[in-house]
């Protein structure tokens, strides 16, 4: 399970990476690796604001559909929007290539409560159990 | 805690990802969905199907009891030969759908769907009258070899000749030296087999044919590509897209349904809903707005629901989103038009003919 150490991640399996006040979102691997192929994505459009733990798009493969969740509230400033063509992007890399959505973040303290990579690990492992 | 079939360990040992299917322990994918899908359509796969469910006729009115209990009609079909068909209630709603293998007028195998085990044994074995059943679930490993290559990576593992062995045939002999039945018969849409054979042998035989098969392509594939492959088809599945309430009419497997044969539990309650009309017909329709629809999904016309999705997918072979539902009469034409209500919003979708899929023939 590829867990990247600069990204933050919430209970959901969103991992969000920060620039400033700029997050840039995505599913993590075992998020995709859970949901198998992926063959759908629903994203919302650039103007429209997403708030912090609501739903804001869809992805789903062959067999579920899964509900994605915002890390953080704000303006969505740029769409991933290739993957609506190529939704197994998703699969081949989640955290490059097949990220969803850039939020530019209106109150970056919502970002503190994220978890870090290690946790994130732990989190996922305990799930598992 | 969910049964496990003989090829469980198998399935772990190869890194299948498990989930429980139908209080079963079975592979849900191996190498993932769309390469299984894949390969079976171009090349081959193997399917553990042990879950399903083996039920015996025999006596000497093994045939006349097990034809008063299905929908089809066993005498036109000859030893070695298997027939498609329905079980029904006497409200005409479909207890199973099964496969019949007639080894002998004294002996027939009912292969059932694996949910369904205990309830068709006992509703089989309270209606059978004469005839001698059992439950023979426990007796039976199933392997499913599906693919454009089936035969040529089967036939060098057996000598049982498969150039005569036709579509709907089976034959005992051995596969890689383990007893088994060969059936030329699948839930796929490709050329292919079913081996039935003992539970003790069922591993072995996994490995022969995977041995054997994976120099040219034959990949190992879960319940995941078993269903896409299976929807393209529009073949129904059983729990999904029919149930003890729906009947084989509504379900558009009126082929199956031989009124004329004589009687047979159900018959009645089809007779009159034929001649009333059914109120509600099972369609093959692809949308044409971005989405898939989902198992319970509502079927909208004029913002109103007036049916409901009972399968749907993205085909992995066509690219496009397709599903069965059941809508009204009225609706059911080609090229008839509905909404399918995704999540809360509205997707049109358009009725097709099926099988979605044709198989691609050398």
């Amino acid at each position: 399970m590829n867990v990247p150490e600069d990204l933050k991640y919430t209970r959901e399996h969103e991992w969000a990476r920060v620039k400033g006040n700029r997050v840039t979102v995505g599913i993590t691997d075992f998020a995709q690796d859970q949901l198998g192929d992926v063959v759908f994505v629903e994203l919302p459009a650039v103007g429209d604001e997403v708030k912090k733990g609501e739903a804001f798009g869809v992805v789903e493969s062959t067999k579920a559909v899964s509900d994605l969740f915002a890390p953080v509230g704000g303006k969505v400033v740029e769409v991933n929007d290739p993957l609506t063509d190529a939704p197994e992007t998703i699969n081949e890399d989640p955290y490059e290539e097949g990220w969803l959505i850039v939020v530019e973040a209106s109150d970056p303290k919502e970002l503190s409560d994220l978890l870090g990579a290690a946790a994130y690990r732990k989190f996922v492992e305990e799930e598992q159990e | 805690m969910p049964q496990r079939t003989p090829l469980y360990d198998t399935h772990v040992r190869s890194g299948a990802r498990m989930v429980e299917f139908a209080g079963w322990d079975m592979p849900v994918q191996y190498s993932g969905l769309l390469d299984e899908h894949e390969a079976v359509r171009t090349r081959a796969g193997l399917f553990d199907v042990s879950h399903m469910g083996e039920v015996v006729f025999r006596g000497p009115k093994a045939l006349e009891s097990l034809n008063r209990l299905l929908t089809n009609d066993l005498t036109q079909i000859a030893e070695g030969q298997a027939q498609y068909g329905c079980l029904c209630r006497e409200s005409g709603g479909i207890v199973d759908d099964v496969v019949v293998y007639r080894r002998a007028a004294d002996e027939l195998l009912v292969c059932v769907n694996a949910g369904n085990r205990q309830k068709d044994f006992e509703w089989l074995r309270d209606h059978a009258g004469s005839a001698q059943v059992t439950n023979e679930s426990e007796d039976w490993g199933q392997i499913a070899l599906q693919g454009p290559r089936a035969a040529a990576i089967l036939q060098p593992l057996t000598k049982v000749d498969l150039a005569t062995l036709k579509s709907f045939r089976f034959a005992d002999g051995q596969v890689a030296g383990l007893p088994c039945t060969v059936a030329r018969t699948g839930y796929t849409g490709e050329d292919g087999f079913e081996l039935f054979c003992r539970p003790d042998a069922a591993a072995r035989l996994w490995e022969a044919l995977m041995e054997a098969g994976v120099p040219g392509g034959l990949v190992p594939a879960g319940l995941g590509a078993r269903d896409t492959l299976r929807l393209e088809m529009a073949y129904r599945l059983y729990g999904s897209d029919m149930d003890d309430t729906t009947t084989p009419l509504e379900a558009g497997l009126a082929w199956v349904v031989k009124l004329d044969k004589g009687d047979f539990v159900g018959r009645d309650a089809l007779v009159r809903q034929k001649e009333t009309g059914v109120p509600r017909k099972l369609v093959g329709f692809v949308l044409t707005d971005p989405g898939i629809a989902r198992h319970g999904y509502d079927v909208l016309r004029d913002g109103r629901k007036v049916g409901v999705v009972t399968s749907g997918t993205k085909s992995p072979s066509l690219k496009t989103s397709i599903g069965l539902a059941y809508v009204p009469p009225a609706l059911a034409a080609e090229g008839s038009t509905f909404a399918v209500d995704i999540r809360g919003r509205s997707a049109e979708a358009q009725v097709v003919k099926t099988p979605f899929y044709t198989r691609k023939r050398p």
